[in-house]
């Protein structure tokens, strides 16, 4: 059997498309989607993170989030010997653009990536007057924005600073896991964008998901668990001196 | 705004502006003045009845425009219905809807129409004009004054106010909760805030009342009943002992615990909070009129200085209250929850959270509370009855 030129010139950009198609997973209709059976979560690796805030552009496209809020950001954490109590941190606007060189020497410095937590006991859940803020049966936090009456005591009640005021829409506004793509099959916007895999959406309910093997297998910890709000954004590498 | 230090992205914005300071201001003056009315009709304690009328007017006044402030800052305030329509029943912002409503309806108004039911159904026959349509519905049609009937108006109103003071107390613990209960914010997160609410509550109504008495007594040309302002500058003087004293058991405990946040708070109390904290709300408005309102208890001063006294206490314990709720609110949103940064707050003059509109929400109470006393007189028009009212 032979393929003429003309017959090649077809079906390779049929073959591309195919292609673009596999690498970006297979969507999942949403009508197809069971909520009872996930329970999403986010992995975080530290040592990873280059700091790059390709995670923070890519949510702001997808999201459409406005100039000068952020539903997540990255941190840079400079650490002096014996000083973990006072670190110098920056997030120059949320590192959407990463980071300018650093102007501290010596000590330890990282990047840590901060975005709500989806937590099982949400303070901010517990405090909305009317539930426009409600967890989904799926482990996310979601905000009903048509319902929201924009007091902002969800806002107040958020112990990692996740949460905004809409500018225009006057509403509140936080990370949705990217709800949208995750029924779909979808990873979320910043994990699919960042580079180096330091972002990982992990569905615990899952046997299969790599999370599993990962949590059995690494020291992780989630931010302020003294707070006991039942975060689901777990960090390896997380060092004590971050806030 | 500027930020020193590091604050996570989303927190250089504060959230609640000087109308949510006002909110507690007005609940925590109702509920006062509630107290103070509750002095006589509960406890018996005759010296004060010149002032339970004109108590139970200024917690009406200032109770039927507490919801304001926080509607004008709802970023959606045409929703605001749905806080009753459908309550989120884990939320202490939703609930509160509800104190509120059971205290205005069931306890304030009820009390005050079972009152003045004897004098309105008076008003009702010999008024004119549209006062006369205003008073007959405000009868509800109940137009038996008979022995029996107002026996009958005493014995519930008594029933009321029973239920009336741990409503009040309900009323603005509850607001301490809103805030106490926040645990993402350590500023706010203490069990204590409820009660310290209660006490700062008692102290700004009983001052705002007691002011009142006196400013519309000289205005009517009146003798002051000094045997009356004595003995609400006495209780005055007892709450707002204990009041100090739950704060700075507050701040003690603050400062011996040394917590993860008390770098931070320390910080704040030195630069952006000193004057509002340290030196408005503990020394000009707590020290100094616990000073002046001690002082008397322990000399014999003319009665004309006193009255200046009491009227300096009262204004000075205003503004060292309404300092506190400013440092609670506005405080407790200056420092960020990472502990390494501080933020301003910058207070517009013309905008929807302005100084503008809270100095017209300020004053609103007052407005009402002028129609009030116009439709419901809280004194009788005879001097000599005033005098022999004890």
């Amino acid at each position: 059997m032979s393929i003429t030129r003309r017959q090649i010139l077809i079906l390779l950009p049929a073959a591309a498309l195919s292609w673009k198609y596999l690498l970006a997973g297979t969507p999942e209709l949403a009508p197809s989607y069971t909520q009872v059976d996930h329970w999403w979560g986010m992995l975080i690796d530290i040592p990873k993170c280059i700091g790059c805030g390709n995670c923070v552009r890519a949510c702001k496209t997808e999201n459409n989030v406005p100039d000068g809020y952020f539903r997540t950001w990255v941190e840079r954490y400079h650490v002096d010997d014996f000083n973990l109590e006072t670190p110098t941190v920056d997030s120059p606007d949320g590192a959407i653009n990463g980071f300018p060189e650093s102007k501290e020497h010596g000590g330890k410095n990282f990047f840590v990536p901060k975005m709500c937590n989806h937590c099982v006991d949400s303070p901010c859940t517990q405090v909305c007057p009317v539930g426009a803020t409600f967890d989904s049966k799926d482990g996310v936090v979601l905000i009903d924005e048509k319902y929201c009456l924009g007091c902002r005591y969800c806002i107040q009640a958020c112990p990692y600073g996740c949460r905004f005021l809409h500018p225009v829409k006057r509403t509140a506004e936080k990370c949705t896991l990217c709800y949208h793509r995750i029924t779909k099959g979808l990873t979320t916007a910043c994990a699919e964008n960042c580079p180096t895999g330091a972002r990982q959406l992990a569905d615990l309910k899952d046997p299969n998901d790599p999370i599993h093997e990962y949590l059995r297998t690494h020291s992780v910890q989630v931010l302020k668990p003294h707070l006991a709000t039942g975060a689901k954004v777990y960090y390896n590498g997380l060092d004590g001196s971050v806030r | 705004m500027p930020v020193d230090g590091f604050m996570y992205p989303n927190e250089a914005e504060l959230q609640w502006s000087v109308l949510i300071v006002l909110y507690p201001f007005l609940t925590g003056l109702v509920a006062g003045a509630f107290i103070l009315a509750s002095l006589e009709r509960i406890f018996h304690v005759n010296a004060v009845r010149p002032t339970y009328r004109l108590a139970l007017l200024t917690a009406l006044s200032f109770l039927l425009i507490s919801p304001l402030p926080l509607q004008l800052h709802l970023g959606r305030p045409e929703r605001s219905l749905e806080m009753y329509l459908t309550p989120h029943r884990t939320s202490a912002m939703a609930m509160f809807g509800f104190v509120y409503l059971w205290y205005l309806m069931a306890v304030l108004v009820l009390e005050i129409w079972l009152d003045y039911r004897h004098e309105i159904v008076k008003l009702a026959i010999s008024s004119t004009g549209w006062k006369r349509i205003v008073y007959r519905l405000m009868t509800l049609s109940s137009t038996n004054i008979s022995k029996g009937a107002l026996k009958v108006d005493d014995r519930v109103g008594y029933a009321v106010t029973m239920i009336g003071i741990p409503s009040a107390f309900l009323l603005h613990g509850y607001v301490g909760f809103i805030f106490g209960s926040v645990k993402a914010n350590p500023w706010w997160s203490s069990p204590l805030m409820p009660v310290v609410f209660l006490f700062s509550a008692m102290v700004s109504g009983i001052a705002m009342v007691m002011l009142l008495y006196m400013g519309f007594t000289h205005l009517r040309k009146q003798m002051i009943d000094m045997r009356c302002v004595d003995t609400i500058a006495q209780y005055l003087l007892y709450i707002f002992l204990i009041d100090f004293a739950l704060e700075m058991l507050d701040l003690i405990h603050r400062i011996y615990e040394a917590d993860e946040s008390f770098r931070s708070l320390g910080f704040m109390l030195h630069t952006k909070l000193f004057f509002s904290q340290v030196i408005l709300q503990v020394l000009v408005g707590t020290v100094v009129p616990i000073a002046l309102l001690g002082l008397i208890q322990f000399t014999n001063l003319a009665e004309n200085l006193r009255r200046k006294i009491y009227a300096t206490s009262a204004v000075l314990a205003l503004i060292g209250i309404f300092a506190m709720r400013w440092n609670v609110v506005i405080g407790g949103q200056l420092f960020s929850k990472s502990f390494l940064g501080y933020t301003s707050y910058k207070l517009d003059l013309i905008s929807r959270e302005g100084l503008f509109v809270a100095t017209g929400l300020m004053i609103l109470p007052f407005v009402v509370l002028y129609v009030l006393i116009k439709l419901l007189p809280p004194w009788p028009t005879d001097t000599a009855q005033v005098a022999g009212a004890d």
